[in-house]
Formats: structure tokens, C-alpha cells, sequence
């Protein structure tokens, strides 16, 4: 065990204990069985970011098939050649080749990468650390959610083998019941991941009851805790109403009772507040971690004392509760009464504000801070850009007038993506960067870190801005071809080739993260315990952690207050100063 | 507030005749106060996200990290603050929220005369069922008159919508929704489909004529006999146009369906192996119940014309392809 490996040697940092989890134990089943959170995480980790790249690369498919109107890259004959690729045997359009890719898009981004990438992955990470716990409550459990993570996979890519799905990630019914795609694996997919998902809520619940170091009190947790818990109620009590929702949708399609379908008796409308049920607050599950990730870095890397502190605990919490009322929402022209309409305009309302109060928080934080612009902080001011524009533009959502107008158009497409990738992902890359040290004992190049974060900041907005643009004009969204519009939107081509333009950028930027991060591990500066001078507990300990967390107990101390952190040359990093 | 009011209501005229950067014209008779209300809350995201960015890029320039700088210890929270920057947005959302629901009020009530069409979506057409009986693939209505929809649809989930009417309302079988509109210009928009709906999803598009007053009657009485003063093949090729040349041609080219050209008298192979020869009873099946027989290389995806096309109309139909030789 102690024989450490070759590639940690060279560049072994001082401060790290040569035993730590990454070398307790050795062999690809010592991964694979870990009860390890950490290693959990890891492996989350490496696993989201695949699935990041396959939606990616259907993302990358739906924008260059609409850089010009007409067929541009899904013609006849790559639809033949994609079916020849494919377990059926039917022989696909260049249309129903797009369909299936936007829908894989969602689905593949939704719920293998959005929702668990920063709970599952950093969550898993960080939450023990932050607490002065050595593991999750329930370690075997943890596995079990990761290993029900890849069962899911497998049932995504087999749905892929199958020649795909063509619902939209929406499954809308009666579309869901009738169509000959392979709705039943990817259904299966969902609700598998979905168990996955219910448990880590339950496990991050339950730790944060019960394994809290001895004298840590609710309000010394650190904020990213406080998100975790909120996004953990989310888990636990919407989750399983998707899960129901997607057998009812199995059971329907297989044995032919009637719940959705009304050929068969059943009601398409509820299927839609069945499923916004579950997906609106699963839409909070998704950024308030992002929201805590955010509220550390911001704090940590001004070096100053995160501002209303309270207020962001609780408005998390009240995110989380608010979210479960906003569902019809997403209905205002599902034929919903007018009064259900305005019901669910006015609390959709009431949940913009605790967003916009942790926003101003984050700003506040930054006065007479003493701020780094190390790549992290940087991706926390991309999040406050971006999430402050995809937050406001949902107003125009929220308000039933104009959203009747831009309900479906690529202006929800728009805004959705400013909240789920300008949102979630860079919180998510954000976090990654911040905790890199911590998880590797290596830090990266942050010069390249910081280029890296100002093409995806251009990048980002070229391919979505555009997109409210024509939304607004009435663009629809899930258009295989916009030849018909070219006389209504003006430059409407112009658009989608600076959107597809902007998509390649974006995500040559996100391609270009692994590339410097993994050369780190390699050649990367050993890092210090406390790179950042953060006063959470996981800078406490040694980076990479040892196996079980920490050799001696962390202090508990208020986790904003760095007057007690100096930096320190030697070793690079900050130290406590009594 | 009551200077939000008139700021409000001052934005119209200057700038929103003629569509903008961010909206097409205004060619309904809500589209004005949708509009209104979507630039009120452009200039709150402008007004919000600008401070916002600001703030945050001079703070960070202001206190960035350098030598001799260092960080102050502020207040950690301000509750008079706090409660300042809670209050503003809730009352600003609060206004939005009724903003939006006054003019939602104006989409949501077809006024009494409301001149009333039947609208039923089917993948991927749209059907227009005017009081006369007369069915159109297209939305023919009079100027400045207000139009009820009642819609439905004959399969999954599809959603009317005019962009430059601001009208969209889901059609969802087995029930009834309702969309209202008053054109106040005349002229041809587009409708589209914004529900998705499957293969064909993006082709689900017609057009709106806003007809002159005093045409509109002219044109429906037209459309509904036009076949009078024509022969059936031609008649046939009238309706070939409305109902049947999205999926089959006439020149001999496969679309979705096989083409009409040349194929009546011909022994076809089916799906199921049998061989049919192509006479007037197997075009009526065909078109009632599609199903039935399905030709060898096509998918079994017609639906019906049942209650879509008339005896009548089945006869021109048959005279037109007749007469593709």
C-alpha cells in the first residue's frame, strides 16, 4: 500500500501524506467496490463528463444541421448510414434522424449529466469533508447509486443501439405511447437513474443530520452543504413521482390501459402535471447546487465574508419548497384553466426572488474583497453573467402574456440553456476547478484555465443569444428545417450560422478542460492543502485527502472567516495563524 | 408605480408598429398589449442585468488582488439592505405578474359575435372547418373580425401558432381548447406547429389570410364550390393540392406515399405480399381506410379521410388520377 505509484512520485507534494485515497488501495476493483465517497465521486465524475460529451456531440449535430435551412449534414445519405448502424431495421429520414438527436441531447444532458453531475459527483466529493464526517452515512448505498447510474447508462446506450427515441426528453404523451421508437429502454433508463438520484438525496440527507463533526451547528455549515440539503429534499420527494409517472407510461404502452393516451381512455394533460411535477423542482435540483458552489468560490476567492449569510441558507431552502408549487407553468397553452394559469404565473413569481437575493448576496460578497481572478472565481462571475440573464428572461416566462408568445420557440430554448449550461455546467466546471487540488493533490495551469473560460464565455453567448432572437419572432423550437420562416425572421440564417458558429467554440472550450486538467496529474505543481485559503473543512485536510478524510479533527470555525489564513511561500498555499 | 404605468404605456406607438429587433409586427389586436408587456419586462432584465454585471465588474476591478491591497472586513449582513433588495423585486415581479395576466385576460376572452372555425390538427396538416362545411388546409379569416377557434386533434399533442398574432393554444385530443384573435391588417402570416409532433413536426405549417372586409365571404363561397365551373379531373386536382400533395406527387417521384402518376390500372405488390390492381374502389379504400391495403415499400402512416373528404370529392379525386397517364 505504502509503495505509492509511479506516476504520483515524481512531483509528490510535501504536504500530502503519501498514503491517501487515491493509493490506500490498488486495482480496478478497488475503484469499482469502493464505499469510499471520494473515490464515489471520482467516478461520477469521470462518468458524467463522458456523458457530458455525448450530448455534446448531438448537440453539436442539431446546431450544424440548422447552420443552413434545408438538409446540411442529416441527408438521405447519413440517414443511411446511421440506420445500417442501428439494431432495427428500419430504414431512417434525414428528419426522424434530427429528432432522434435533439431528443437524445435532452435526455443524455438532463439526466445523466445535469442532475447528477454536481450532487453525485463534487457533492459526493465534498459534502462528508465539509462536515469533518469520514463518509456518507450510508457508504453502500452511495455505491449503489453509482452503480444504478451505469445500469441507466447502459439503458441509454442501448436505446441508442435500438436506433434511438424520438419523444423529445419530455416523453409527452399520447406522442410517448404511440410512437414505434425505443421509448420502453430509455423509459427504463429514467427511472433506474431516478433510484439513483432518490437515494443519494436520502444519503446526503441523513449525513447531514447525523454526521455533522461533534460542535458543527446547522448555521457554521458551509453553503454548498445547505444547497446539497435543499437539493436532497428535491431528490427524495419529486423523484419518485417521475418514477411513477414513467411506469404508468410503460405500462400503457405494453399492456394498453388507458392513462394517458385518450384513444385508450386516458388523459394527456395529466401526464403533463405528472411530469412537471417531478421535472420543475428537478430544475432546482440541478442549480442549487450550482447556486452553493458559487457561494463558496465567490467568498473563498475575494477573501472576504460571504454577505447574508442566512439569507442564502434559507432562500435555498425556500427554492426548494416554492419549486414544488410552479409546475403548471410549463402548461399556460396545455388548455389549463385561466385561473390555474394565473395561480401558477403568480407563485412562479414568488420563486425568482430568492434567486435574485442570492445573486446580490454574491455581488455584495465581492465589495472590498481582495479578489483573485484564478480560473474558479472567474467561472463564478461567467455563472452570475449568465444565470442573471437566463433568470431574467425567465420573467418573460413567468408572465402569462408573453409567455403564450415564446412558450416552445427557441426562446425557452435559449433560456433554459442560459439556467442549465451557463448555469449548472459552469457552476459545475466552476466547482471542478476549485476542487481539483483538493481531489488530485495537483494544480493546473491557470493560464490556461482562464483562456479556456473566456472562449466559453464568448463562445456560450454566440451560440444562445441569437436564439431568443429568433424565438421571439416566432422561431419554434424542434424544427428540423426553418426554409418556410426565411420570409418571417429576418437574417434567420445569419442567426443559426453565429449560433452553430458559437456552438463549436463552446464546446471546443469545454474539450480543452480534460486536456489541461489531466495534464496536471502528470506534471501539475503538488498541491497545498489550502491553495485558495478557504476555511471550510476539506482544506484542513491533506490534498489529496487520506483514506479516511482527516488524521486529525478539523477545527470548527465560521467557514467565511479568513482573517486566520495566511499565505504562506513555502509552501504556496494558505496556513492557519492563531 | 405610476410612473412604471406611463413608461409603459408611452413604448407603443414610438416603437412597436413595425415589429422590432426582438418582435415581429403587431398584426392582432392583442398583440399590442403582449408586446407592451414584453418590453416592460425587457427594460426590468435590461435594467437589472446591467446593474448586476456592472457591479460585479467593478468590484472586481476595484478590489482585485495586487500588492499591498488588501481585503476589509465589512458587515456580513445589513438587514435594512436585505430587506431593501427584496422588497423592490417582489414589487416589480409582483407588477409584471399583473401586467401579464391583464393582457393574458384580453387573449383568454373571445368576445360574443366571434365568427367561430373549427380547427383539427391530424399529423402533420392542419384542417379548417368553416360554418358552410367548407374544410381548408389554410386559415382564411376577415379583417378585423374576431375569430373563435375550437380545436382538437385527431392523434397526439400539436399547438397552434401565430406568431404575429402572439396566439398560441395546445390542440389536445379528446377534449376542445379555444384561441381567439382579431387580424387588424390584411395579408398572409404563417402558422406553425409548436407542439412536437413527430416526423413531420417541422413541415406542420399554413397560412393565415387576413382577407379585405367584404372579401372574405366572396373567397369562402369560391373555395367551398369551386368545382362548379370545373371538370372532375380538374376539380380533382384542386383538392390534390389541399389534401394529398404533401405525401404523394404527381410526376412520378416517391414522397412519403407512392406517386399518383400513371399508377391507376397497374397491379401494385402490397406489404402483406398480395397484389392489387389499382381501380376506382381500391382509391376509395385507400383513402377511407388507408390501412387496409398498404403498398410493398411504403410505411402504414396515412390516416384517414373519413368525414374529410366527400363522396363527391372521392370522385374528383379518382377523375384526376384517371387522368395522370
Amino acid at each position: 500500500m505504502a509503495t505509492t505509484t509511479q506516476t504520483w512520485e515524481p512531483t509528490q507534494s510535501p504536504a500530502a501524506a503519501p498514503d491517501n485515497y487515491l493509493t490506500h488501495t490498488r486495482g480496478i476493483t478497488s475503484w469499482i467496490f469502493t464505499l469510499d465517497h471520494k473515490r464515489v465521486g471520482i467516478m461520477f465524475l469521470v462518468s458524467v463528463t463522458i456523458c457530458l460529451g455525448l450530448g455534446a456531440f448531438f448537440a453539436l449535430t442539431i446546431r450544424t444541421e440548422l447552420t443552413h435551412p434545408g438538409p446540411t449534414i442529416l441527408t438521405d445519405t447519413t440517414a443511411q448510414l446511421v440506420s445500417k448502424l442501428t439494431l432495427s431495421n428500419t430504414q431512417l429520414t434525414p428528419q426522424q434522424m434530427y429528432n432522434r438527436a435533439f431528443t437524445l441531447h435532452g435526455a443524455v444532458m438532463i439526466f445523466l449529466f445535469v442532475i447528477p453531475a454536481i450532487p453525485s459527483a463534487l457533492g459526493n466529493f465534498v459534502l462528508p469533508l465539509q462536515l469533518g464526517a469520514k463518509d456518507v452515512a450510508f457508504p453502500r448505498l452511495n455505491l449503489f447509486s453509482y452503480h444504478l447510474f451505469v445500469i441507466g447508462t447502459v439503458f441509454f446506450l442501448l436505446t441508442l443501439m435500438l436506433g434511438g427515441v424520438d419523444t423529445g426528453w419530455t416523453f409527452y404523451a399520447p406522442y410517448s405511447v404511440e410512437t414505434s421508437t425505443a421509448v420502453a429502454t430509455a423509459v427504463v433508463g429514467a427511472f433506474i437513474l431516478g433510484f439513483g438520484s432518490i437515494f443519494t438525496g436520502l444519503n446526503f440527507l441523513v449525513t447531514v443530520h447525523t454526521l455533522r463533526r461533534r460542535g458543527l451547528t446547522w448555521f457554521q455549515m458551509p453553503l454548498m452543504v445547505w444547497s446539497l440539503y435543499a437539493t436532497a429534499i428535491i431528490q427524495l420527494l419529486a423523484t419518485p413521482v417521475l418514477a411513477i409517472t414513467l411506469v404508468l407510461l410503460l405500462v400503457e404502452r405494453l399492456f394498453g390501459v388507458g392513462i394517458f393516451d385518450p384513444a385508450l381512455g386516458g388523459d394527456p394533460v395529466l401526464f403533463q402535471h405528472f411530469f412537471w411535477f417531478y421535472s420543475h423542482p428537478a430544475v432546482y435540483i440541478m442549480i442549487l447546487p450550482a447556486m452553493g458552489i458559487v457561494s463558496e468560490v465567490i467568498s473563498v476567492h475575494s477573501h472576504k465574508h460571504i454577505f447574508g449569510y442566512r439569507m442564502i441558507a434559507y432562500s435555498s431552502i425556500a427554492i426548494a419548497l416554492l419549486g414544488f408549487l410552479v409546475w403548471g407553468h410549463h402548461m399556460f397553452v396545455s388548455g389549463q384553466s385561466a385561473l390555474a394559469g394565473m395561480v401558477f404565473s403568480a407563485l412562479t413569481f414568488s420563486v425568482a426572488i430568492p434567486s435574485a437575493i442570492k445573486v446580490f448576496n454574491w455581488v455584495a460578497t465581492m465589495y472590498k474583497g481582495s479578489i483573485a481572478f484564478t480560473t474558479p472565481m472567474i467561472y463564478a462571475m461567467i455563472f452570475i453573467f449568465l444565470f442573471g440573464l437566463g433568470g431574467l428572461t425567465g420573467l418573460f416566462l413567468g408572465a402569462l402574456a408573453t409567455d403564450i408568445h415564446v412558450h416552445d420557440t427557441s426562446f425557452v430554448v435559449a433560456h433554459f440553456h442560459y439556467q442549465m449550461a451557463g448555469g449548472v455546467l459552469i457552476a459545475f466546471i466552476c466547482g471542478v476547478h476549485h476542487w481539483w487540488p483538493k481531489m488530485t493533490g495537483k494544480m493546473y495551469n491557470e493560464t490556461a484555465g482562464r483562456i479556456v473560460a473566456l472562449v466559453i464565455l464568448v463562445g456560450f453567448n454566440l451560440t444562445y443569444f441569437p436564439q431568443f432572437i429568433i424565438g421571439s419572432h416566432g422561431m419554434p423550437r424542434r424544427y428540423f428545417d426553418y426554409e418556410g420562416m426565411l420570409d418571417q425572421i429576418p437574417h434567420l440564417t445569419l442567426y443559426q450560422i453565429i449560433s452553430t458558429v458559437g456552438g463549436y467554440m463552446f464546446v471546443g472550450g469545454l474539450i480543452a478542460i480534460p486536456i489541461y486538467l489531466l495534464h496536471s496529474l502528470k506534471k501539475g505543481r503538488p498541491a497545498p492543502d489550502n491553495p485558495w485559503g478557504a476555511a471550510t473543512m476539506e482544506w484542513q485536510t491533506s490534498s489529496p485527502p487520506p483514506w479516511d478524510n482527516f488524521t486529525k479533527l478539523p477545527a470548527v470555525t465560521d467557514p467565511y472567516d479568513f482573517d486566520h489564513l495566511k499565505y504562506d511561500e513555502t509552501t504556496q498555499g494558505y496556513v492557519t495563524t492563531p | 408605480m405610476s410612473n412604471f404605468l406611463s413608461l409603459m404605456h408611452s413604448i407603443p406607438a414610438a416603437i412597436l408598429a413595425d415589429g422590432s429587433f426582438w418582435l415581429p409586427p403587431p398584426d392582432s389586436s392583442t398583440a399590442g398589449a403582449v408586446d407592451r408587456v414584453f418590453y416592460l419586462v425587457l427594460i426590468v432584465c435590461a435594467v437589472f442585468f446591467i446593474a448586476v454585471v456592472a457591479t460585479m465588474v467593478g468590484f472586481a476591478v476595484m478590489y482585485r488582488r495586487r500588492p499591498g491591497h488588501k481585503s476589509e472586513r465589512t458587515a456580513t449582513h445589513n438587514t435594512a439592505l436585505e430587506i431593501t433588495w427584496t422588497v423592490i423585486p417582489c414589487l416589480i415581479v409582483a407588477y409584471i405578474f399583473y401586467a401579464g395576466f391583464s393582457a393574458y385576460m384580453q387573449m383568454q376572452t373571445a368576445p360574443q359575435n366571434s365568427y367561430e372555425i373549427l380547427v383539427k390538427a391530424r399529423k402533420w396538416d392542419w384542417f379548417f372547418t368553416y360554418p358552410n362545411g367548407h374544410i381548408d388546409s389554410d386559415l382564411h379569416v376577415p379583417v378585423d373580425e374576431p375569430v373563435k377557434l375550437i380545436m382538437s386533434s385527431d392523434d397526439v399533442i400539436h399547438s397552434l401558432f401565430i406568431p404575429a398574432f402572439r396566439v398560441k393554444m395546445d390542440c389536445v385530443p379528446g377534449r376542445y381548447t379555444y384561441a381567439w384573435f382579431r387580424g387588424i391588417k390584411e395579408g398572409t402570416y404563417d402558422l406553425y406547429c409548436t407542439e412536437y409532433c413527430g416526423d413531420s413536426h417541422y413541415d406542420m405549417q399554413a397560412n393565415v389570410v387576413v382577407h379585405k372586409s367584404g372579401e372574405f365571404d366572396a373567397w369562402l363561397d369560391n373555395a367551398a364550390n369551386f368545382y362548379k365551373d370545373l371538370p372532375p379531373a380538374e376539380a380533382g386536382e384542386v383538392l390534390f393540392t389541399r389534401r394529398c400533395n404533401q405525401c404523394h406527387s404527381n410526376d412520378g417521384s416517391a414522397k412519403t406515399g407512392p406517386t399518383f402518376k400513371g399508377i391507376f390500372g397497374q397491379e401494385h405488390k402490397m406489404r402483406d405480399g398480395s397484389s392489387v390492381k389499382v381501380d376506382e374502389n381500391y382509391l376509395r379504400e385507400s383513402i377511407l381506410d388507408p390501412q387496409a391495403k398498404v403498398r410493398d415499400g411504403y410505411q402504414p402512416v396515412m390516416p384517414t379521410f373519413k368525414g374529410i373528404l366527400s363522396d363527391q370529392e372521392i370522385d374528383f379525386l379518382v377523375a384526376y388520377l384517371k387522368s395522370l397517364q
